[in-house]
């Protein structure tokens, strides 16, 4: 249990996905204009991760690895999540229509995530259990969810400053990734 | 010939991955802490590039239209596997500091758009060229990037100490690294001010009436041009600005595109 914390903590807060790890940058900088579309972003991303996590685990678990084939991680990771991003939008839409509502239209965005793909293989090269792994891909959506977020609020501030001609648009967003980056270091001690 | 020469121009200058087109930010950012890793990053990309086109380029008139983007991805994929082991091989030391970036090279959107918008429509040998080109362009952009970040955090270059460090303990005076720069936040701000020179850049070609590429990919908001699913189509691109016309596309981004 305490190891699970620990993976939860780590995965969240102290290597967080986009500012030390940059995976995951294009939604960060691209879907990170407005508070509820961040938030919005970030709740398909951790429904997507978690279970993707989940998914790939077991296939690693019981078909890659018993088979020998675990070389064949990245080809196989890669169709899966892809293919799970379509299936969980089918489902979504046809089980769900409520949840399909607010997070339907961010899930096509999340296939382009390499946060998914990442996570699939560090789980992999980490030795992770299943459980830790989807641990792990639930604390680094969650993770990823605080930084857009947090941007979002500052961008919604940012839009009223006097920025520099050349640093409009997506050199200022980079300067300030950078301070949040910088800010996130802090936690770097509490594990 | 002229092609030839016009397609390793065409990736190396004129569209140049990193500093024109702005694409595939996720490695730039992650492994430029140094030169060599950039270098490295940069040529494992090309090689995947090179045979990902080739083999796109030679199968274009046998993969259905309708399932190429995951045949160009297991065709990516492939190769980014093959690349893994040769380095994991003959350069372990390069291994260990790339790490999961080089299986991550398959969700680098230059490769799976160049497969789209070039090597599936053209014959074999350009193909190659273009990949080789862009390949070339993007491993200079890496290099680059890499030079700035070492010099500055660490006064080297390739591992060669080119400023002499500074030693308050026996009071030698020179170099103090500015360390932030070979961590994550010195990656945002070198790549910031990146943007905001070619956006000054630009500025001034388009004074003189000269036209440079538009920037596409995560910087100029086009995140679907961006890794898997993106390449395979603007459908989905428009699917999602119909249903939310706010969350994307908006106008300062739309003043980098210009």
């Amino acid at each position: 249990m305490k190891e699970l914390i620990l993976i939860l903590v780590a995965s969240a807060i102290v290597n967080n996905v986009v500012l030390s790890q940059f995976l995951g940058l294009c939604p960060f900088l691209g879907v990170s204009k407005k508070i509820e579309t961040a938030a919005g972003m970030g709740g398909a991303v951790i429904f997507v991760l978690t279970i993707s996590s989940f998914v790939t685990g077991l296939i690693y678990k019981f078909i890659l690895e018993p088979t020998g084939f675990s070389y064949l991680q990245t080809i196989v990771f890669i169709l899966v999540i892809a293919a799970l991003v379509q299936f969980v939008e089918m489902f979504l839409k046809k089980q769900m229509p409520a949840l399909y509502q607010s997070l339907g239209v961010y899930l096509p965005l999340i296939t382009t995530n390499c946060a998914v793909l990442g996570i699939a293989l560090k789980n992999v090269s980490n030795e992770y259990t299943i459980l830790q792994g989807v641990v792990n891909g639930f604390g680094t959506a969650v993770g990823f969810t605080i930084a857009i977020v947090i941007m979002a609020g500052i961008r919604e501030k940012i839009e009223f400053n006097d920025i520099p001609k050349p640093f409009r648009g997506s050199a200022i967003v980079l300067v300030t990734a950078g301070l949040m980056a910088i800010a996130f270091f802090g936690f770097s001690g509490i594990i | 010939m002229n092609k030839i020469v016009e397609r390793l121009q065409n990736g190396i200058i004129k569209e140049n991955p990193t500093f024109v087109l702005m694409l595939g930010m996720c490695p730039t950012l992650a492994v430029t802490t140094s030169a060599i890793n950039g270098l490295g990053m940069g040529l494992s990309t090309t090689v995947v590039l090179v045979m990902s086109n080739l083999m796109i380029s030679l199968l274009r008139n046998i993969i259905p239209d309708r399932v190429r983007v995951p045949a160009f991805i297991v065709i990516v994929a492939s190769f980014v596997t093959v690349v893994q082991f040769l380095v994991q091989g003959f350069i372990p030391s390069l291994y260990a500091s790339l790490g999961i970036y080089i299986p991550l090279i398959v969700v680098n959107c230059i490769i799976l758009g160049r497969a789209e918008s070039y090597a599936s429509k053209n014959p074999v040998i350009p193909s190659i060229f273009d990949g080789l080109g862009m390949g070339l362009g993007f491993t200079l952009g890496l290099t680059l990037i890499g030079i700035v970040r070492e010099i500055l955090g660490a006064g080297q270059i390739f591992g060669f100490q080119l400023l002499p460090l500074a030693d308050a303990a026996s009071g030698k005076m020179g170099y103090t690294p500015i360390t932030i720069f070979v961590l994550a936040p010195g990656a945002f701000f070198v790549l910031a001010f990146l943007v905001a020179i070619m956006n000054v850049v630009r500025a001034n070609a388009e004074k003189k009436g000269k036209k440079i590429a538009p920037a596409t990919g995560c910087l100029a908001g086009d995140c679907e041009s961006c890794g898997m699913g993106s390449c395979s189509g603007k459908s989905v691109v428009q699917k999602a600005e119909a249903t939310v016309p706010v969350a994307q596309a908006s106008d300062d981004q739309n003043e980098d595109k210009e």
